[in-house]
């Protein structure tokens, strides 16, 4: 069946069942609502769907296999490519693994510089995700004006590392460039300014009459299945489940830091339906702000960092996992004692949100559908790898 | 638990691993193919395990030893501990049990480790390549893969670059 429509892109195929018809629509792979080149293969009665199979692997890379052909270090500016809006947990999740291989331990300045450009980056990426819930579900403005927000981080990591999208700014042992004073003073100004402006989105845009009736309800996920299908990071905590890997798990500098880990409760209908997944995010939002306002304060002073002369780890093998802006982004190197990595296996937020799209789908609208996935912050770079 | 524990506890219902690597940095509990789905069963259901979360299931090619890994990380957020699970199945049709119905994430993570390793997994309910092309031939990962030349009539390679003209 798929290999026939992949012939035809555009067919609509109907076939007789019990008196009704089905018929099988293509979404993607170029869909405004896709998010990176997605397919979908929908079967549909009417208006509701039967089921929506995910069909994926457009935007395959073969990063894994390039791990193999680089060396430690050489492998790190292609973790930027895994995910492009959270570069630095992308980052983070190699050189920690490899760092841990290796026994080094990592300065504290370095570790909170890491914080702060993780969180700044966390805050982008869900702009990014915020807006285009509001923009897929037919609200324009918000994309614009979270966009116009990002723009500001954009610059502020420029600054930093003279890159906007792939920063590439982490390294084995520590970060690349030591932020300046006058730097630190700007990302203060932004935090302070960027609060009430969550604000001011919540209260134009969570509560807004039609965006409520078009995620309220829609598509709710359980803690078993979101358990059982590995959904991280937001998406399990809109279904319920108490986990992040900042707080749990403690990793870098988050141990020194103060903040909260907002949940899912059906505010407004069922636990774990998309509006859960959309608060979540904006409610992480105001954290994240908490944890750089800390951050900025606690910054010590110091290397940035450790001397790390022969990259060469030992046979051994390890898994190391950040909490991303899509929730868990894990990497499992295996070492062979040479100075390329033996083996790298990306675990993303967006692989495992994708392949729940199946099991949720059976008796979703068509236009359901693009609320799931939306709200589901699927990327398809990040699947693909 | 500790892995160590955790593993102690896996013996009583497995036996013996095939290998324990108790690594320098992550240990992993070596099983036999025939004993995989048991192994994972078990690692799901006890009560004092309650791995409910499958982190990775990846495969990992050793020519040397002649065979591929099938590595799964698990986790449980009710206990806080982590696990390492792995088999060892062989170079020439690699086959294994599918653990698709202990933990519905195992999926699309087999049907990745089928696509880019070649590991065949019985009973699986959906079989099929994920991320590269249904006529694609061979398995990626592999470390004696041989990029083709085309694809579909698509080159592989890019032609050479002309040689940079150099004075004097």
């Amino acid at each position: 069946m798929v290999a026939e429509s992949r012939e035809t892109p555009n067919q609509v195929r109907v076939t007789a069942d019990e008196g009704r018809e089905e018929l099988m629509l293509n979404m993607g792979p170029h869909h405004p609502s896709t998010h990176g080149v997605l397919r979908f293969i929908l079967h549909t009665d009417g208006e509701v769907m039967r089921k929506a199979v995910p069909d994926v692997g457009y935007l395959h890379r073969g990063i894994e296999k390039l791990a193999e052909r680089n060396t430690y270090a050489g492998f790190v500016p292609f973790t930027d490519r895994i995910n492009y809006l959270e570069p630095i947990f992308a980052n983070h999740g190699y050189v920690m693994a490899v760092e841990r291989l290796l026994g080094v331990q990592v300065p504290p300045r370095a570790e909170m510089l890491r914080v702060i450009t993780s969180e700044l980056n966390r805050l982008a990426s869900h702009y990014v995700t915020l807006g285009s819930v509001a923009m897929d579900i037919g609200a324009y403005t918000p994309f614009v004006y979270l966009l116009r927000e990002r723009e500001h981080i954009n610059d502020l990591m420029e600054a930093l590392t003279g890159q906007r999208l792939t920063f590439n700014y982490l390294r084995i042992g520590g970060v690349a460039f030591d932020a300046t004073d006058e730097w630190l003073k700007q990302v203060e100004q932004f935090v302070t300014g960027f609060e009430p402006i969550i604000d001011e989105f919540d209260s134009l845009i969570s509560g807004n009459e039609i965006f409520v009736k078009r995620l309220v309800n829609v598509a709710p996920i359980s803690a078993a299945d979101a358990v059982g299908f590995g959904l991280v990071g937001p998406n399990l905590r809109a279904s319920g489940v108490d986990w992040d890997l900042r707080r749990d798990q403690p990793y870098s500098a988050y141990p020194e830091l103060q903040f909260d880990v907002p949940l899912g409760k059906g505010k407004l209908g069922t636990l774990g339906d998309c509006h859960d997944r959309f608060l979540v995010r904006v409610l992480e939002m105001r954290q994240s702000c908490r944890i750089l306002k800390q951050a900025l304060r606690k910054l010590p002073s110091g290397d940035i960092r450790a001397k790390v002369t022969r990259i060469k780890p030992a046979a051994a093998e390890t898994y190391a996992a950040v909490e991303g802006a899509r929730g868990e982004l894990g990497y499992y190197v295996v070492a062979d004692g040479t100075d390329k990595p033996y083996r790298v296996k990306v675990r993303s937020g967006s692989f495992a949100s994708l392949s729940i799209v199946e099991h949720v789908s059976p008796g979703l609208m068509i236009a359901d559908l693009v609320a799931l996935i939306a709200t589901l912050d699927t990327l398809a770079p990040e699947m693909d790898r | 638990m500790t892995p160590v524990e955790i593993k102690d506890r896996l013996v009583q219902v497995v036996g013996e691993p095939v290998e324990w690597q108790a690594g320098p940095a992550d240990a992993a509990f070596v099983v036999a193919p025939e004993k995989w789905y048991a192994a994972a069963l078990a690692l799901r259901d006890l009560p004092e395990l309650d791995f409910a979360f499958l982190r990775t299931l990846c495969g990992v090619d050793r020519p040397a030893a002649n065979c591929i890994e099938v590595v799964a990380h698990l986790f449980s957020y009710k206990h806080k501990h982590a696990f390492v699970l792995k088999t060892r199945v062989g170079r020439q049709a690699p086959r294994l049990a599918t653990v698709s119905s202990v933990w519905p994430a195992a999926n699309w993570h087999e049907r990745e480790t089928y696509d880019l390793f070649g590991v065949s997994f019985d009973g699986h309910p959906d079989l099929r390549r994920l991320l590269l092309p249904e006529d694609w031939v061979g398995h990626p990962l592999c470390k004696d893969y041989q990029e083709p030349p085309s694809y579909q009539g698509i080159p592989m390679m890019r032609p050479a670059r002309p040689a940079m003209e150099t004075k004097g």
